[in-house]
Parts: structure tokens; sequence; C-alpha cells
């Protein structure tokens, strides 16, 4: 055991070492460093003196998730704003999520926030808090069930709206045969944005499932996809991070196909401006937070509700190169 | 049991093709000739150059992992944090540059001294607590899983990475860990090249060293092994921290491909390793196997998940068909091996 125990001090004499190291091995560009450079100090302080009402958000997001992860965002800063306690959860797994929504009821919150992705699992808890009297809003899934559970609005993207934009623009750019590159199997929006997709695009598209969680699996399959019809002309990503991936996996291929997205990041804005991703659909998550919020604080203050029973719509907007270095700076703080 | 025979019948030398058959790797092998073959009727693309280097590319990146989960196997023990744990390297590694706006080569040493941590703490827990390797590594794999999301969302801000791709050391650090060479119409990926060397280190260490009969023997018997000197605690922490040297050329190789690394993935990836290394003949109990039967696995792998796309099957069965092709490929393996064994 005496020499496992040198082993440890070991790693850690070396870590420290390291540590200090890094102090005199600096990079001058790019970094943490330049990040803060550009970046001026955003106040959150409160615009109204309505009193401190605490609203909850409970959503559907997995762990580590990017699109949710700016959702949450916005719903902060409406809250900073509104003077809100903002209290978040989230489960993959609906009947978690709807155990969450029962938490917020037992805390006899001011109001809830939900997405329906899994309507059905939600719809009783969903009309208890109705019921208990809690303004309900639901947010980015759950667009055909919102109403009649109860809630006040909907706020999100239809996905096959958004998916029929795409086909749209995609035949406008004269594209004729396209791929749907699925990262997650058996998420109904994905199925609903390549459908919506497939119905407007004139030429031919075919759906394709990768593996979302192992990144380089994601690129063979592109690439295995590619090489097995070189007719392929575009390739339809559903989520940011996917995006450069394709590229990549195009350019291994050799093939000539144009990269478009759904959602937004960095890189893609990146993408979009040097002119590697043709165009990105954007459902404008931040939006969804910020209004969902936003509204909540709305019908307390004033009883108003937006959206007279239909859903209030967040997307899809297309963004190609020319709106993507206006948006550049709003993407790299996270809020887009 | 001849009293008098001239030669002892163990030290006799065995005819070529029973020491074919003898070998761990003989069922993958075939398995991956079947597979190979059925791909090759059923998809017209498979066969092309440029398809055969996407399928090494996909194989050597579960490869590369395979050859030490292999290893871990024939010591006896499992690593359920193996696939997370390439996450975490590729993390700590973005992070720490960018945080620190260190050249990127500072964050690499660092995010390879703190997977070695993590390998060391699963080999000293499973040596010191005796618990099984399943619950130790179980444990490391949810621990890794929260404080890769926990650390990323607490330091940058957001849920993925920030991009270091313009910082310094960024391309020099990318043609060690994500160079990739045009050879005519086929792209060779350095990870290919990462695999074949880590496949053959391996099966140099577990032919030609002692520590490789150490290995063997604390998978075939801990008590027994320890009883004739093997020293077995420096042997399973040895093995563990040989899956995060090697999980840390991996997640280099994610970060420095991909540029940004999302906390999230990872999860679900040590069981493609486990397979892979199943699939070339590992025993799930120890004691058996091979680096080259990883390595045959893994391109077993590689084969079915890209074939199903070459072959333009329906992708609503995807899972499914991968999922068959593994049982059969398995299946096949381990009729090989019992036919091979029942001839000896």
């Amino acid at each position: 055991m005496a020499r496992v125990r040198t082993g440890v001090r070991v790693v850690g004499a070396v870590l420290a070492a390291a540590l200090g190291a890094s102090l005199a091995g600096c990079s001058s560009t790019g970094g943490k460093r330049a990040e803060e450079r550009a970046k001026a100090a955003e106040a959150g302080r409160p615009a109204v003196s309505t009193p401190r009402w605490t609203f909850a958000m409970v959503t559907h997001a997995g762990d580590g998730d990017t699109f949710w992860d700016i959702v949450q965002k916005g719903a902060k800063e409406a809250a900073a704003k509104d003077n809100i306690n903002f209290v978040y959860s989230h489960d993959d797994q609906a009947q978690q999520q709807a155990q969450f929504v029962q938490n917020a009821i037992d805390q006899k919150v001011d109001g809830i926030v939900v997405s329906l992705a899994k309507p059905e699992a939600l719809k009783d808890v969903v009309q208890k808090a109705v019921k208990a009297g809690i303004p309900v809003i639901t947010v980015n899934s759950g667009s055909a069930q919102s109403a009649a559970y109860g809630a006040l609005t909907h706020i999100g993207q239809d996905e096959t709206v958004a998916g029929e934009a795409v086909g749209t623009e995609l035949g406008r750019r004269g594209r004729k045969k396209a791929v749907c590159v699925l990262h997650e199997q058996g998420n109904v929006g994905h199925e609903q944005r390549c459908a919506g997709a497939k119905k407007t695009f004139p030429g031919e598209m075919e759906n394709l499932y990768v593996e979302g969680t192992n990144m380089p699996s994601v690129q063979a399959a592109v690439q295995a996809k590619l090489q097995a019809d070189p007719s392929i002309d575009a390739i339809l990503t559903l989520g940011a991070p996917f995006a450069p991936t394709a590229v990549k996996a195009k350019d291994a291929a050799g093939s000539k196909a144009e990269v478009d997205t759904f959602d937004l990041n960095e890189s893609v804005a990146r993408d979009l401006k040097s002119g590697a991703l043709g165009f990105a659909v954007d459902q404008q998550p931040f939006l969804q937070g910020y209004e969902a919020i936003d509204l909540l604080w709305l019908y307390r203050y004033n009883a108003d509700v937006l959206g007279g029973g239909r859903p209030v719509l967040t997307g899809p907007q297309i963004v190609t190169a020319a709106q993507a270095a206006e948006l550049e700076e709003y993407i790299e703080r996270g809020s887009r | 049991m001849t009293a008098a025979t001239a030669v002892d019948e163990r030290l006799a030398p065995a005819s070529l093709l029973r020491r074919l058959l003898a070998r761990p790797e003989l069922g993958a092998v075939v398995g991956a000739v079947a597979v190979f073959v059925f791909f090759s009727i059923v998809a017209p693309t498979f066969l092309q150059a440029s398809s055969l280097s996407t399928i090494l590319y996909s194989a050597s990146t579960i490869g590369i992992m395979a050859v030490p989960v292999a290893l871990l196997m024939i010591g006896g023990e499992f690593d359920l944090s193996a696939g997370v744990m390439v996450t975490t390297s590729a993390l700590v590694s973005s992070m720490f540059s960018y945080q620190m706006t260190a050249n990127v080569w500072v964050g690499v040493g660092v995010s390879l001294l703190v997977t070695l941590a993590i390998g060391f703490f699963n080999g000293f827990m499973l040596t010191r607590t005796k618990l099984p390797s399943f619950i130790i590594t179980l444990g490391t794999f949810l621990m890794l899983t929260g404080l890769n999301l926990g650390f990323t969302k607490l330091i940058s801000g957001t849920v993925s990475t920030k991009s270091i791709a313009d910082m310094e050391g960024f391309p020099s650090a990318r043609a060690l860990f994500a160079s990739k060479w045009e050879i005519g119409s086929v792209t060779l990926q350095i990870t290919v090249l990462w695999w074949l060397a880590l496949v053959a280190v391996a099966t140099w260490i577990l032919l030609r060293t002692r520590a490789g009969n150490w290995i063997f023997a604390v998978g075939g018997g801990a008590d027994a092994a320890r009883a004739v000197g093997v020293p077995v605690v420096k042997t399973r922490i040895g093995l563990y921290m040989g899956v995060a040297l090697c999980a840390w050329i991996s997640g280099q190789h994610i970060l420095f491909s991909f540029d940004v690394v999302q906390s999230g993935e990872g999860v679900g990836n040590e069981f493609l390793y486990i397979i892979a290394a199943v699939i070339g003949g590992c025993l799930m109990t120890g004691g058996y196997g091979s680096a080259i039967g990883s390595a045959v696995g893994a391109f077993i792998f590689g084969m079915t998940s890209n074939g199903i796309v070459y072959a333009q099957w329906n992708p609503d069965w995807f899972k499914f068909f991968l999922g068959a092709m593994l049982l059969l490929a398995t299946l096949l393996n381990a009729w090989v091996r019992k036919r091979a064994e029942a001839s000896k």
C-alpha cells in the first residue's frame, strides 16, 4: 500500500506543477481572456416593483442539453427583470417531469411553465395545477394539447411548420435529393420536422438515424450515407452541434452537398459566415423562456393573455450568412 | 498419460492449424469475414475504397478503447466509466486551456494527469474496498457524468465548451490527435494508426512480457496469482490506468477533431467497447482473450453500423439490424471457439 500512497502524492504534485506551468504556457490568442475583453458585464436588476412571485419551470430537457440551456437563460433574464423568484427543474423521463410539476403545485408557486413533449403523461398534473388556481403556460412542445389542458397559452415553434419552411427553402435553393439526420430515435418533434420538410421539398428526402451521443459515429454514418448515394445534394441536421460534423463528413466523402441545420451555436454562426453551411433554422429558444416568464408576470399583474387561444410561434426564422454576422455576438453570449 | 513419452505432450510442436484454432480471436475473424461478405453482397458501395476508410475510422474510434477494455476484461474486471471518461478527458483539456488562456498543450497535459488520476482512483478503490468492479465503476460513471455537466455549466456558463480552435498550439495538437491523409480517394485518419499501435503494444505486453502473464494470472484467479507472487494490486491499478490512458487519447481526438465538446456525450459508449472486446473473444469471466480480438470486434462493429447505411435499409429498423448483426457475430464466434476447443 505504501507504493499506492506515494502514487497519490506523485499525482497531486504533478497536477500542482501543471497548474503552475500553465501560467507560463499562455496562449496569446482566444481563450477566456479574449471573451472577457470582448464582453461587458450585464447587470440583472428588477425593472418592476410587483411582489416577488415564484414561478416554476419544468422541462423535458436531458442533462447537458445546449438548447434548453438557452431557454433557461431567457427565463432567468425575464425573471430578474420582473422581480420573479425563478425555480427550474428538468427530466427527460415524463414521469419524473410530472413529479416535478406536482412538487411545484405542492409549493403553491404563483405560476408554472411546462414543456409537453409527452403530453399524455403530463395531462393530469397540468390540469391539477390549473384547478389549484396556478396559471400554466406551455412552451416548446405540446401546442396541440396546451389549450385543452387549460394552459393560458403556448409559446414555441410548430415543428411541422418549421420543417415545411426548411423544405421550401431547400427547394428554393434548387436541391434535388436531401437527407434528414435524426440524432435521437423516437423523438416526436424530430420526426415532425423531417416529415414537414419532406412535405414541401420538391425533391426526394430520406431520413438517417445517427447515435447523437457519439460524435465520431455520427460523422461515420453521414459519411457512409453520402458515399452510398453520391446524388445527395443536401444534408439537414436537427441540432446545431451536428452541423459542423456533417460538414466534416461531407468533406471526407468528397461530396458537394449543402449542409443546413436547425438551431444555432457559435460554430454554426462561423460556418454560416464562411459559407460552409447554407442556412440555419432558429426557433429562438431564448424567446421561449423569456416570453413564458414575462407572460406569466403580465397575467399576474394585468390579467393579460397573448395568442387568443392559439400558439404563439417563436419560429422558424431562417438565418443565412447575412444574419449570422449580425447575430454572432448574441450567439457567443449564449442567448441565441 | 503414457508413462514413457520421450517428449512432454505440452512441449510437442503443435500443427499450424491447431495453433490457429487455439487463438481467442479466431471466432471473431470468422465472424468478421461473414459480416464482410454479407455486406459486400447486399450493399453495392460497401467495397469502395472510400467506404472502407469510413468503416476503418468508425472502427478505430471504438477500437482504441476496446484494446485496454479487453486487457481489463482478461484481468477479470469491467470499467463502466470508460465511455464518459473519454468525454471528461476532452472537457478537461478544452476548459483548462480556455479558462487559463493557456497554450492548448498545457490543457492536453493536465487532461492526461486528470484522466490517469481517474483510472488510478478506479483501480485503487477496487483493490482497497474489494467491492465488485461493477459497483465501483458504476459509481465513477455516475460521478463523472455529473461532474462533466456540473463543471462545464459552472465554468463555461453553457453545457458545451467554447471553441479553442483559435488558440495557440491547436494546429500541432490537431496534427497529433486528429490529422488525416488523402491517399487517392481514400482518407486515412490518424486514429487508425493510434489504434494499430495500441493493438501492437497491447499484444506485445500480453504475450511477451511478465506483466502480460500477470494480467492472465489475475484474471484466471486472483488468489492463486497472489499466492505465486503476482502483484495483483499493481496489475489491476495498471489495467485501469491503461483504460484511462486510452480514454485520454480518444478524448483528445474528439476535442481536436470536433473543436467543441458537449458535456452530455459519451454515455453508453462503454458498452460498445465491452461489446467489441467480447465479440473479439474475451470471456466475461476473465483470464482469456486477446488485444487483436478486440480490434476484430471493433472492426465488426464498424462494418455493421456503417454497412446498414451503405445497404440503404429502412432507417426505422437501424437499431434492430445492429443488434441482430452483433448477436449473430457473437454466436458464430462462440460456435467456432467451441469447435476449436473440441478439436484439441
